[in-house]
């Protein structure tokens, strides 16, 4: 899976911020999400949404080593975290968080949540779509 | 009883003092009254005394999210303003979608309440538990959009920004409460409340995680819910032009405002409808919280070389400051209602007041020496000149800024025949002449003439329009499932517009609160909520009773011109019966009265010595 942001379509409705910390954390707070959508007013008036590319450059700043690839997605192990925040810093795309109920930081795992709820299909997989699935 | 659902905590902030107090939810509270719009009915009611001034610091502004707000459910997005309004004297409120309510209650709050008045001008900040009263005075004087700009530049973009306009801070009586870059709470004034207390703004930001009863049961519904909704034949079609949609429905229906509302079809409606939006100014389409299918539309316009933006124009401002003041251009619309918003003035009683003073300036009933110019219906410019002189309260605006009820009392020759209001606020987006269940809506809405309530008008459009029978019984059934929506923290238009169940709001609502309501328990409240600011109104304004349920003459005595309606007038005998039948209905008195009978049966048991009621 490939997650994709594509241009033009998002409303700002944040169906996907909901539905990702449900689907992550199992709770109601959109502040727990992986992704964020962002607007750009009053002008022009746009929407994107940051989501994880999987680039993986948080696991290279990472000085202990608790960010690897599993199944094609990088994870924090939050038992070797030390909380420095390097990763947060790392993040080209400001998609790694942190939350204050959270000593360690998160992100997307690739679940996929977030594409099946989005009323406007803003977030995709690009790999399906290149299988034409 | 454990609060699910709820973020369990009442805010309360003296601006004056600059002190805020946090305060358990009450359970009894929830339980009676869920949230929202039922919040605000029960708070004002209790705390807000009979023969409050509605700018004093007496009165209070509750802002209330309901049980479901802020959740992973479609269309949670809405928040409950509320206050005793300037504009009626009696119960106000108003909801506004965007992205506010939810983050009140992620940062820990079901409701606010604003009490007391500050001296000088502020902004309430809350982040999370910390609150405090902030000085505004750089703001004062600020538009809308300016306010919201300055606040999110120096707070962050996470913030979440409510703020009012010039017109809220002089004391116009339809001052609006914006959000969001054109959401607002419009109506009965609730902006000019906060302006009297000197609060130009709030701004809040919050992380907390909601609780809900059963987490896994409410996120697999959820789920459901969002798929239902996906799967409607409506989803994909509707969303596309948003409530501008109806504008040729409601010409077609002979319904729509049209100068001054003395007609009901509008010559130029094409040109303003919401194909014209999208070809020639549409920008984006801009959701609430959680909305599936996003009714709002982000425009922007460029008039005489300048470039502006504007959310919408939504239906109602297109059917008020489009037909209603013969702006036959949607960038024409969209600019006044720019004007509007960047005011902080209600486009609905905006539009209304603007085509009453253009019909008064063609009678003669004021002229050229009052007004400061000539002004027409379809010049662009008379409408800003007048919208401007609304919001400083100067010349000719400082008697428009009273609403249209106090402008006719003022004014009088003739004028109180044509005036556009009931209970003193100005008609919404239908000219109800040709459609008696609309007509009654508007007469027994709580908070003035309003469509929210009931949007009845479908069903006139279903059974039949002349029809009489029936309409009253259909009109309560609206007023119960309507405002419940209000209560619960969403919107309706799913249910509205692409016919999304009721019953699923009734399926999550058990698995968020762990309180097994069912949907008839669930109207209960509504009912209760209904009757309570009915009482509000007995107690808070003088004389209150049948006779603030009628519109002016011209909507019972004069047939409609033009259109489709042409000739078509409900009587003041129909209208009486219409008014018999909802009372009798209602469990309430000839005269409008909630019959002790009819509140004990509610749990409303202390009201009944209140009101006097038997």
């Amino acid at each position: 899976m490939k997650l994709k942001f594509k241009e033009g379509l998002c409303s700002g409705c944040r169906v996907c911020e909901a539905a990702c910390a449900m689907a992550v954390f199992g709770e109601e707070n959109p502040k727990k999400a992986a992704l964020r959508v962002r607007g750009h007013f009053p002008a022009p008036g746009t929407y994107d949404v940051a989501v994880c590319d999987q680039c993986g450059e948080c696991a290279e700043a990472c000085p202990v080593e608790a960010i690897k690839k599993v199944d094609g997605h990088y994870e924090v192990n939050a038992e070797e975290c030390t909380g420095c925040l390097l990763c947060v810093e790392a993040c080209p795309r400001g998609v790694m968080f942190t939350h204050r109920d959270r000593e360690a930081p998160f992100k997307c795992t690739l679940c996929g949540t977030c594409i099946e709820f989005c009323p406007r299909g803003a977030l995709v997989d690009e790999e399906a779509m290149e299988r034409g699935a | 009883m454990a609060l699910e659902g709820y973020a369990g905590c009442l805010l309360r902030v003296d601006p004056g003092t600059k002190t805020a107090r946090k305060d358990p939810l009450d359970p009894g509270l929830a339980k009676d009254f869920l949230g929202g719009r039922g919040f605000v009915a029960k708070l004002l009611y209790d705390e807000v005394p009979p023969g409050t001034d509605p700018l004093g610091p007496e009165n209070k502004v509750i802002i209330a999210t309901g049980p479901l707000s802020g959740l992973f459910l479609p269309a949670c997005g809405k928040v409950a303003f509320g206050a005793k309004s300037p504009l009626t004297g009696g119960y106000g409120d108003s909801n506004m979608g965007g992205h506010f309510g939810p983050e009140v209650k992620y940062a820990g709050y079901d409701a606010i309440v604003i009490e007391g008045a500050s001296p000088k001008p502020c902004y309430i900040f809350i982040d999370d538990d910390r609150v405090e009263v902030r000085d505004a005075a750089r703001l004062w004087g600020k538009g809308s959009f300016e306010t919201e700009a300055a606040l999110k530049a120096e707070l962050g973009e996470d913030f979440q920004v409510a703020s009012i306009g010039p017109a809220g801070e002089n004391g116009c009586l339809y001052a609006c409460i914006s959000h969001d870059w054109g959401r607002q709470a419009g109506r009965t004034g609730v902006g000019t409340v906060l302006g009297a207390k000197k609060v130009k703004a709030l701004a809040v930001r919050g992380s907390k995680t909601i609780r809900v009863a059963d987490p896994q049961g409410a996120f697999a519904k959820g789920k459901e819910m969002f798929r239902a909704c996906f799967a409607k034949p409506g989803f994909k079609e509707w969303m596309t032009q948003g409530t501008a949609g109806v504008t040729d429905w409601v010409n077609e229906m002979g319904a729509f405002p049209t100068r001054d509302f003395s007609t009901g079809y509008f010559e130029g409606h094409k040109k303003i409808n919401g194909q014209a939006l999208l070809d020639k100014i549409w920008v984006t389409h801009k959701g609430c919280f959680c909305c599936p299918i996003p009714c709002g539309k982000y425009s922007r316009g460029v008039l005489d070389g300048k470039e502006f933006y504007v959310e919408g124009p939504e239906y109602e401002s297109i059917a008020l400051l489009g037909g209603n003041l013969m702006l036959d251009d949607i960038t024409e619309v969209a600019y006044a209602n720019h004007v509007c918003d960047d005011l902080g003035i209600d486009t609905i009683s905006g539009g209304a007041v603007v085509g009453f003073a253009l019909e008064c300036f063609e009678r003669g009933i004021i002229g050229a020496r009052e007004v400061g110019r000539e002004v027409r219906f379809g010049d662009l410019e008379s409408v800003v000149y007048l919208l401007e002189h609304i919001a400083r309260r100067e010349g000719i605006g400082e008697a428009l800024s009273l609403g249209v009820k106090r402008c006719a009392e003022r004014w009088g020759r003739g004028a109180e025949r044509f005036a556009p209001h009931v209970k003193g606020m100005e008609f919404s987006g239908y000219e109800s002449r040709w459609a008696p269940a609309m007509m009654l809506a508007y007469m027994t809405a709580d908070i003035g003439a309003h469509h929210n309530r009931a949007w009845a008008i479908t069903f006139d459009a279903a059974v039949g329009r002349d029809k009489l029978e029936g309409k009253a019984a259909k009109v309560i059934e609206l007023q119960h499932i309507r405002p419940l929506f209000d209560a619960l923290g969403l919107c309706r238009l799913p249910w509205v517009e692409i016919a999304f169940e009721l019953q699923h709001y009734a399926d999550i609502f058990p698995l968020i609160t762990g309180i097994p309501y069912t949907w008839d328990d669930l109207l209960g409240v509504s009912e209760r909520v209904f009757n309570l600011t009915r009482a509000f109104n007995f107690r808070h304004v003088p004389g209150f009773g049948r006779g603030f349920d009628y519109p002016a003459p011209r909507f019972y005595e004069d047939p409609v011109p033009s259109g489709p309606a042409q000739g078509k007038v409900i009587g003041r005998d129909k209208l009486d019966f219409l008014l018999d039948d909802y009372y009798k209905l209602r469990g309430w008195d000839e005269d409008g009265r909630p019959a002790a009978k009819t509140l004990k049966r509610l749990g409303l048991d202390a009201v009944v010595a209140d009101i006097g009621a038997k």
